[in-house]
């Protein structure tokens, strides 16, 4: 995911000059996980920018940048990091548009690596994606493949809105997968396909007994989860990959939920007010009669994120998942 | 440039000065012994570390001066404040060194973290200068009570740049609170030298825009960290409010375990600072003195091994805590339902196989985190 993120922000500077990088650390080393490597020696230091540390400095000058017509795409070194720019996101980026009746977008990106399974010290693995969705006005968005993520980085820097950007970095670097070279859509031809493609959710894994809606680093756990059930139970699951956190494709989520009759929701952030809570309530609200069962939820717990030793503990698994599903169908 | 306050000099062009009132003999050695086991400490930490026996790890390999320096100005009542880079500094205050070594292995609960008001040590803080704002506030509510403590916090050059470094020191200054702001310019902020950072020439000078003292230090002569620490605190007592110090050094390590230098920066450069390393440093400038001896510095260094090892020993003698330590202690007092609910999902599904810390990570990488490994879960 790592190269096809780096790609695309090849891709889209090359295509257009008010691309602009800001971040620490992100020039000269090319960022903590590498995510923009070599973009210094290609496009410079007025474009890639090793910035001071502070990151409502980064996010309100980036907002700055924007309104003046730049682009610019933001790094947070680690999920909790984004904190002292929250407010710059939350009063400013999430409202110029409503303050233009939408005719003067803050259109920036702010890139999140998030979440836990790396064995990071205190205070790096955090997921704090539904903050976001709680701020209207933001697009939140996280993928999971690395075709997904070349092309929702391309789309979201297209895109007028401001986009955060949530990487999952425990599957950074898990399997190399080919990325076409080709963009999703022509560069600079704004045609709602950005739109399309950041608003979406991705069917993962075809099934017809149980849904598992899941976004991030909970994705390739629900895939294993469903070839358990599977295998142990004969049970087709389906699993979709909302890509899109806000808004979330509701078409798709309540197509699988009413089709498969069974509903089960995962993510990696604490439960209470996260997004399962969201997704479980839309489904209810709309195929409450297609259900055999009440929606389920197998999350990270209510708790602080734990230190490293005791991250396992605290990750929805494949067993947790396993488990979470069996309840949904034994109802 | 502002003059670098400094009392130890080369051996050689640069003389010593005189050591300033206050620090007796007996003060003295006790320095050194903080220095040695610091050090000690730090060097078990790396090793650790490339054995796979702790995490990623945030060395300070060169800053022990400004640590102990620092500290052993303080009174037993004053509190400090330390970041990721001070972690080890709570052992000069009674924290068990094994408990500080477990939280590098990622234990929480009593295991990883200690109870700051044990030890009026604050937490070893991750976040960026997000401690600051609480050292001033910690002297300032002993001012509101009447008591005579101060506080201090250490922080990087990197963390001027925060707006929490900003309003930490403007409400110090206007409160007149006895806190000092420790800011250890060791030129880098990971990747980032202090001239991106900041357009002034200097840390210090940023003082005189909140109004408040600033003086200017050899961050590797822990003499002079002790002495401009002293001053401020003594001028905090008195009324005269917060100090700024920039102890001027240089990073002479990584950022952390997971870091490389070379993609950044010349480290012939880095060569040219080792020699005034403050362990080395301070050892020659006590014999010159006729402090230290080679047989006492011998007995300090076997000491502080001891100690460390037997750290280890007790590190390693932790179990894993269970499953449970995730729901402990989140409130005060008991727990919502959620974490009922929690922990009763948490039983009912077999126990994750135990975790060990990554081994040493494939380079190259930088930051203070465990590259995820290739195939981790996916
Ligand atoms: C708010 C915040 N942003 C980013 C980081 C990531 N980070 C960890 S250490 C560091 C550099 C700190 O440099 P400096 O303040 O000079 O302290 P030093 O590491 O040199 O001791 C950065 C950017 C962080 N820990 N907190
Ligand atoms: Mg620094």
């Amino acid at each position: 995911m790592v190269e096809a993120l780096n790609k695309a922000l090849h891709q889209a500077m090359e295509a257009d000059d008010r691309v602009v990088l800001l971040g620490q650390d992100i020039a000269q080393t090319g960022g903590v996980f590498r995510v923009t490597a070599g973009l210094l020696d290609s496009f410079g230091e007025t474009r890639v920018v090793d910035t001071p540390l502070a990151e409502a400095g980064i996010v309100g000058c980036a907002i700055g940048m924007a309104v003046y017509g730049l682009l610019p795409v933001v790094e947070i070194q680690f999920d909790v990091f984004v904190y002292p720019g929250f407010e710059q996101i939350v009063v400013h980026a999430a409202r110029y548009a409503w303050r233009t009746k939408g005719e003067l977008p803050a259109s920036i990106v702010i890139r999140i690596p998030f979440g836990g399974g790396v064995r990071a010290p205190e205070l790096h693995s955090d997921s704090p994606e539904a903050l976001f969705c709680h701020v209207p006005g933001l697009r939140v968005v996280c993928p999971t493949t690395p075709q997904d993520a070349r092309d929702m980085m391309l789309a979201a820097i297209e895109h007028p809105d401001p986009v955060v950007f949530m990487e999952p970095k425990r599957i950074y670097r898990a399997g190399r997968k080919e990325v076409t070279d080709d963009p999703p859509f022509p560069l600079g031809q704004a045609n709602g396909a950005p739109e399309k493609i950041l608003s979406t959710a991705r069917i993962a894994r075809d099934g017809n007994d149980l849904a598992i809606v899941t976004y991030g680093p909970t994705v390739p756990l629900s895939i294993q989860a469903a070839d358990r059930l599977a295998h142990e139970r004969g049970i087709e699951a389906r699993v979709v990959d909302l890509r899109s956190l806000y808004p979330i494709d509701v078409g798709a989520v309540t197509k699988a939920a009413s089709e498969c009759g069974r509903a089960l929701v995962v993510h990696e952030a604490p439960r209470t007010a996260g997004l399962g809570a969201e997704v479980s309530s839309l489904i209810h609200e709309r195929v409450m009669l297609d259900l055999e069962a009440p929606v389920g939820r197998v999350t990270g717990y209510d708790a602080p994120f734990p230190q490293f030793a005791n991250e396992d503990d605290y990750l929805p698994s494949v067993d947790r998942i396993t488990a979470g599903a069996n309840k949904v169908l034994d109802f | 440039m502002t003059e670098l306050l400094r009392y130890i000099g080369d051996g050689a062009g640069v003389p010593d000065r005189e050591v300033p009132d206050g620090l007796a003999e007996k003060d003295l050695i006790e320095l050194y012994r903080w220095l040695v086991l610091l050090r000690t400490f730090d060097e078990r930490a790396v090793a650790l570390q490339r054995q796979g026996r702790i995490g990623t790890y945030a060395l300070y390999w060169g800053e022990e001066g400004t640590q102990a320096g620092a500290l052993y100005a303080c009174e037993e009542r004053d509190w400090v404040f330390p970041s990721y880079r001070q972690n080890a500094i709570g052992i000069l205050r009674g924290v068990a060194p094994s408990t500080v070594l477990a939280w590098w292995r990622g234990y929480g609960g009593g295991h990883g973290f200690y109870n700051p008001r044990d030890h009026r040590v604050g937490p070893i803080c991750v976040p960026i200068a997000t401690h600051l704002p609480h050292a001033t506030g910690l002297s300032w509510a002993a001012k509101i009570r009447g008591d005579d403590v101060a506080s201090l916090s250490w922080f990087g050059d990197g963390a001027t740049s925060e707006g929490d470094f900003h309003e930490a020191m403007n409400f110090a200054a206007v409160f007149k609170v006895a806190t000092v702001f420790f800011c250890v310019n060791n030129q880098w902020a990971i990747s980032t030298p202090i001239s991106k950072q900041m357009a002034t020439a200097t840390v210090v000078e940023k003082a005189a825009a909140y109004g408040m003292n600033g003086i200017r230090v050899d961050g590797f002569d822990p003499i002079a960290c002790w002495k401009a620490t002293k001053d401020a605190l003594d001028r905090g007592r008195n009324g005269e409010g917060p100090t700024l110090i920039e102890a001027y050094c240089y990073r002479l390590k990584p950022h952390g375990t997971a870091d490389d230098p070379n993609l950044y920066r010349d480290e012939s450069e880095t060569a040219k600072w080792l020699p005034h390393e403050p362990i080395g440093r301070t050892s020659a400038f006590l014999k010159r003195l006729g402090v230290l001896d080679d047989d006492k510095e011998r007995a300090i260094g076997d000491e502080a091994k001891q100690t460390i090892a037997q750290a280890v020993v007790e590190m390693e003698a932790i179990d894993q805590p269970g499953r449970e330590i995730l729901f402990e202690g989140t409130y005060a007092t008991g727990m919502p339902w959620t974490f009922e609910e929690g922990l009763r999902e948490l039983e009912e599904v077999d126990r994750p196989p135990e975790v060990k810390p990554l081994g040493p990570q494939p380079g190259p990488s930088t930051g203070d985190h465990a590259e995820p490994k290739p195939g981790d879960p996916s």
